[in-house]
């Protein structure tokens, strides 16, 4: 890990302010950052620590919805009771994600900007050609082995999946991010690579998340998280959902829904067009699975993780399911 | 200021002023700069868990802090645990023949206090998914488990 200069911040201002300069890096739990300054993907020539800052970790819950402080750790919002009962998928992704121990370090700020594990993007020495790291190098998972990589939003740039869990559930409930002057829906905030794959989210330079909010729907608070991969624990998803069923008063007419899918695309992928597809439609093994197969129109296999257009419809039909019983 | 800069750990109850470079983590500091070398470096990129340590009581991976974030909190490692002698998961790790080659164990029994202090050793398969951040390569999972979960039972 190359050395860097190490700042302290004792303000919000003095970290937006720190954050502007020259390849400055913010670092909050580390568990993005050092990880990829050890692997050479970022050589950040300052770091700032926001760690000690006051006021940013608060969880609150309220009639309108959750507001949850960039600052507050993983575990702590996955345990904590009012998320769990009102947001269960917000929970439930949390809990699934990484090891007890990274939960612990991990912010919800730095869950939200935590970057690919497209292993080439991961390894610059042995792969100099990645848009993402370098852009205009090329993409060396095209054509290399895609096993793990995204088949929805790719673009002839890239083609490297989103990893996270929150970001799924984020996007499904119509979260806002909030970045002190601005806030930004979390669908809007994340990009598609298109031919800028090194722009990932909306964040400008000098600008810091300093909360989520989440309203409070009859979806949300009947919603799951479905999360499908090649181990039980510590892995990132192969393929996952969240959804939230709204009934019409006779129980099984599907009122609203929302649908979004995490481990197959470039960024949190709501699924509009599959909703679209259940609302007004009796709740039923039929009309999952055609929302299934509209939800995953458009998506682009490469060598070898065409298997995951199957596993995303199944993942989608099992928790559909799942949040229907 | 790339220059090293000192600062000011407590480590297992004890102070100690260190002069390192920013980029120095928290487990280098433990190892090459303090002697401790109970807490592992395995794969240094936050995937084993044999560095795992304690800040504040709360489970953490030395090798993805930074010592200098450590500044201002309690960091507990292996050493640390108990006094003269043994934390009873360190005793139940002996009693049920948990480890093959060891180099995890000290991040499994930090893992493990801290996974029984949080209420998620109740059965076997809660176990499996609090303790699935530490890594055992001779595959001793299932005398780790059992020593879990005679350490859980054991406490008050």
């Amino acid at each position: 890990m190359r050395n860097f200069s190490y700042l302290r911040a004792t303000s919000i201002d003095e970290a937006r302010q720190a954050a502007a300069l020259p390849n400055a890096m913010l670092l909050a739990g580390g568990t993005t950052l050092l990880d990829l300054a050890k692997c050479g993907v970022v050589e950040p020539d300052k770091v700032i620590d926001i760690t000690h800052l006051s006021g940013l970790d608060a969880v609150r819950v309220d009639a309108q919805g959750a507001s949850i402080g960039a600052l507050a750790k993983m575990s702590r919002v996955a345990d904590d009771p009012e998320i769990r009962e009102h947001f269960p998928a917000v929970a439930q992704a949390l809990s699934q994600g990484a090891s007890a121990q990274i939960r612990n370090m991990a912010t919800i700020g730095g869950n939200l900007l935590q970057r690919t594990r497209c292993a080439y993007f991961r390894d610059p020495a042995v792969f100099p050609a990645c848009n993402k790291r370098a852009p205009g190098t090329g993409c060396s998972a095209i054509g290399g082995v895609t096993r793990n990589h995204a088949v929805l939003g790719t673009s002839e740039a890239c083609i490297a999946t989103y990893p996270g869990d929150l970001a799924v559930a984020l996007v499904a409930f119509d979260a806002v991010v909030h970045l002190g002057s601005r806030q930004i829906a979390a669908e809007d905030f994340f990009l598609l690579p298109g031919a800028t794959p090194h722009r990932e989210h909306a964040l400008e330079p000098g600008e810091m998340i300093t909360a989520i909010s989440i309203p409070t729907s009859a979806m949300s608070r009947r919603s799951t998280y479905l999360k499908v991969r090649d181990r039980q624990s510590y892995e990132f998803a192969a393929a996952s959902a969240a959804v939230g069923i709204a009934f019409e008063p006779d129980g099984r007419t599907v009122r609203d829904v929302r649908v979004a899918l995490g481990g197959v695309a470039t960024k949190p992928w709501r699924a509009q067009e599959a909703e679209r597809a259940l609302i007004g439609k009796p709740a039923s093994a039929d009309t999952f699975q055609r929302a299934a197969a509209i939800a995953l129109d458009g998506a682009q296999p490469h060598d070898d993780n065409a298997f995951k257009l199957e596993l995303a419809r199944r993942t989608i039909v099992r928790a559909l399911q799942r949040g229907a019983s | 200021m790339t220059d090293p800069t000192t600062m000011h750990l407590n480590i297992n109850g004890r102070a100690h002023a260190l002069t390192l470079e920013p980029r120095v983590t928290l487990l280098d500091a433990l190892r090459e700069h303090l002697g401790l070398n109970g807490t592992k470096k395995g794969c240094d990129q936050g995937q084993c868990g044999a560095c795992t340590v304690h800040l504040d009581g709360a489970r953490v991976l030395a090798c993805l802090t930074l010592a200098a974030q450590a500044e201002g909190h309690a960091i507990t490692t292996i050493e640390g645990l108990s006094g003269s002698d043994l934390h009873p998961v360190q005793t139940a790790f002996l009693e049920q023949d948990a480890f093959q080659c060891g180099y995890c164990t000290p991040g499994q029994i930090m893992s493990a206090v801290a996974c029984i202090r949080e209420g998620h050793a109740g059965s076997d398969a809660e176990i499996r998914e609090y303790m699935s951040g530490n890594l055992c390569r001779c595959g001793a999972y299932p005398h780790i488990v059992a020593a879990v979960r005679q350490a859980a039972e054991a406490t008050p």
